[in-house]
């Protein structure tokens, strides 16, 4: 009896677990739509650009600090990038259009990342273990490594750090306001292109952390892609503009996917995770679109 | 100009005409060689099919979907099991119940259309992708449990006549082409289509115009899966021959299908055969480029990355300067060469 409990705790801090790691990838997409009310389809891309662009610069013997830099510096190059070629052009376009054009830009991403660096899953390693924690499996009998501690916290640092960014500076209350009306928050002197920049630069540092901790868990390869479109779903349940709501969002579909493919994936041989978070994200469409944390999306003619 | 018959104008007739000769008398006679037929005439033609289904529900109602390949595979499955269990079963008929069949799934999957839009329901359309391969690859039976995991799909034989050879295949194929294509235009450009691009437009107006919201949808939904499903059938039978469902099937393939879609032109038929010929032709070229100037001094992993960023760069640009495709700029050039009088 008590094993059986036992082994269903031992899943679900799994599942929330990894869940955070969707949350990671989440965040980026937040940071985005909650600046410029765009959805990036590339988050998941500009995840696999920097870490596997990281990783490269690692291998040419960089020390890890200045790597971190240089691929930080290298995001906020793309982030530039996107917002001249690809944002600036596309201003006034209806929502539908900007997110195709984000597709592309995923494309583009992936394809410039395997042209530089090749297709080969790569090793990341950050220097924390990913075994269980001894500690912990004697006293609380569950398995939980230094790895999964390390991407809660940051996690966990990360919406601390954009919730208190945008309640509480002149920056944060910009980027709500070109969110909500770009056209007067610009007549009223907040310079867009910054603003822009400024976020297309963050969700690229958010990307390549979340980069790392995807890629010392799984290894640094094409998969991560299809692994950061399950944030898709994680974003639909938390509501596209809630960090927070990112964040359960991700523990949700982390716990509920887990618990679904342990208990049940046995009946039908697996691979239910592949498709649980899209179908936990339709029930959630179809009673409550605007997400958890969400706010209700008011449409006029 | 005014419409000779029905809905079409003199031009259409013609190009209609050009086209038939061309698919039907032309190439026949002067191809004559089998890689031409199965590996690229067929797949074009079937993907071709695909992209018109994405295109009624992405360009013409504006309902973003990303789940071509769940119902290429529903459709692929269905004709295979159709085949397989029912005695003397014709093939064209099963052809058109497995389109049915993956339109009932539509409908399924376009519900959540209803009520949201734009990314929520890509990601509610990405679940129909998972899903249905996922259920198609863990139940035996669809795969008449066959160990190996992957699906040999039957020769095809109708009324006796076998349409094994590339050729025969190709004919077959480019005659169900023309028949879709024929209603495909029908439907866009009568009070279906007019219904579709009100939605598209504004679907809340368009609801008060007195367009049913409800129905228009679904039955954009269901007429793209039905497409899919016989593009998924016909791909798989004249082409891949042999499947497993999780590496044919993938989400990349629905990628490709939407970019066929939108590269060729949202909300035109002919950008559906365009974009196919593109994204088809384009991955060709690129390798034919790679190994004859280049004598694979260039290596695959490059050319596919090339291939990548040029349909991202691509779909950016288009959606910058010309949202309506190639079908378009095909359009604006041939009106620069027109007579001045002509242009309508």
């Amino acid at each position: 009896m008590t094993e059986s409990i036992l082994f269903f705790f031992e899943v679900l801090v799994g599942g929330l677990l990894s869940g955070t790691m969707y949350s990671l990838v989440a965040l980026g997409f937040v940071l985005i739509y909650k600046a410029s009310a765009t959805f990036n389809f590339a988050q998941g891309a500009m995840v696999f650009f920097a870490v596997l662009s990281f990783v490269g610069f690692m291998e040419y013997g960089i020390p890890f600090a200045v790597a971190f830099v240089m691929t930080v510096f290298l995001m906020i190059l793309v982030g530039m990038l996107t917002e001249r070629l690809v944002l600036r052009p596309l201003m006034n376009q209806s929502e539908d259009t900007v997110l195709m054009a984000t597709i592309g830009l995923g494309f583009v991403l992936e394809g410039l990342a395997q042209a530089k660096w090749g297709v080969e899953v790569r090793k990341l390693s950050l220097g924390i273990g990913d075994f269980p924690i001894p500690w912990i499996a004697d006293n609380l009998k569950l398995f939980i490594s230094a790895l999964d501690l390390t991407a809660g916290a940051v996690a966990l640092g990360m919406i601390v750090l954009l919730t208190l960014l945008f309640k509480y500076t002149k920056i944060g209350l910009g980027l709500r306001a070109v969110a909500d009306d770009p056209g007067a928050a610009s007549s009223i002197g907040i310079p867009l292109k910054h603003i822009m920049l400024l976020v297309w630069s963050a969700a690229g540092v958010v990307a390549l952390v979340a980069g790392m901790m995807w890629g010392a868990r799984a290894g640094v390869q094409f998969a991560l892609i299809e692994l950061a479109l399950k944030a898709l779903p994680v974003l639909i349940i938390g509501g596209f503009s809630s960090i927070p709501g990112a964040i359960v969002g991700g523990l949700l579909v982390g716990a509920v996917e887990k618990i679904l493919e342990v208990y049940i994936g046995p009946f039908f041989k697996g691979g239910i995770e592949a498709w649980a978070p899209y179908m936990i994200s339709i029930l959630f469409l179809l009673y409550r679109p605007e997400g958890l944390f969400g706010e209700k999306i008011i449409r006029r003619v | 100009m005014k419409p000779v018959f029905m809905r079409y104008t003199k031009n259409d007739i013609i190009n209609f005409i050009v086209l038939l000769v061309l698919g039907f008398l032309v190439i026949p006679n002067v191809i004559k060689s089998d890689y031409w037929y199965t590996s690229i005439l067929i797949p074009w033609l079937c993907l071709t099919i695909a992209a018109l289904g994405q295109n009624i529900v992405m360009g013409y109602t504006g309902q973003l979907s990303l789940g071509a390949a769940g119902f290429m595979c529903a459709g692929a499955y269905a004709c295979y099991n159709l085949m397989l269990r029912i005695q003397d079963m014709p093939f064209l008929g099963a052809l058109i119940l497995s389109g049915l069949i993956a339109a009932g799934l539509g409908i399924i999957f376009g519900l959540p259309s209803l009520r949201i839009r734009g990314i929520y329901l890509m990601v509610a359309t990405l679940a129909s992708q998972f899903f249905i391969v996922w259920v198609v690859d863990k139940f035996g039976w669809f795969k008449n449990y066959d160990l190996s995991g992957a699906t040999t799909f039957q020769k095809i034989d109708i009324n006796g006549i076998p349409f094994h050879s590339g050729y025969m295949m190709y004919l077959l194929v480019a005659a169900i082409v023309v028949v879709i294509t024929i209603l495909a235009i029908n439907m866009a450009r009568g009070s279906t289509g007019r219904n579709w691009m009100a939605v598209r437009d504004m679907d809340i107006a368009a609801e008060s115009m007195g367009v049913t919201l409800l129905k228009t949808k679904l039955q954009a939904f269901a007429i793209n899966a039905f497409l899919c499903g016989i593009a998924g059938a016909l791909y798989t039978y004249t082409y891949l021959k042999t499947v497993e469902p999780f590496a044919a099937f993938n989400i990349s393939l629905s990628f490709k299908i939407m970019f066929m879609a939108i590269i060729g032109g949202l909300g035109t038929i002919s950008g559906a055969f365009i974009g196919a010929a593109f994204i088809l032709l384009f991955p060709v070229v690129l390798n034919a480029v790679g190994n004859n100037l280049f004598h694979g001094m260039i290596d695959a992993t490059i050319i596919s990355s090339i291939e990548q960023i040029v349909f991202g760069g691509l779909i950016i640009t288009l959606m910058i300067f010309e949202p309506l495709g190639f079908a378009k700029l095909w359009e604006t050039i041939k009106s620069k060469f027109r007579p001045k009088s002509q242009t309508s």
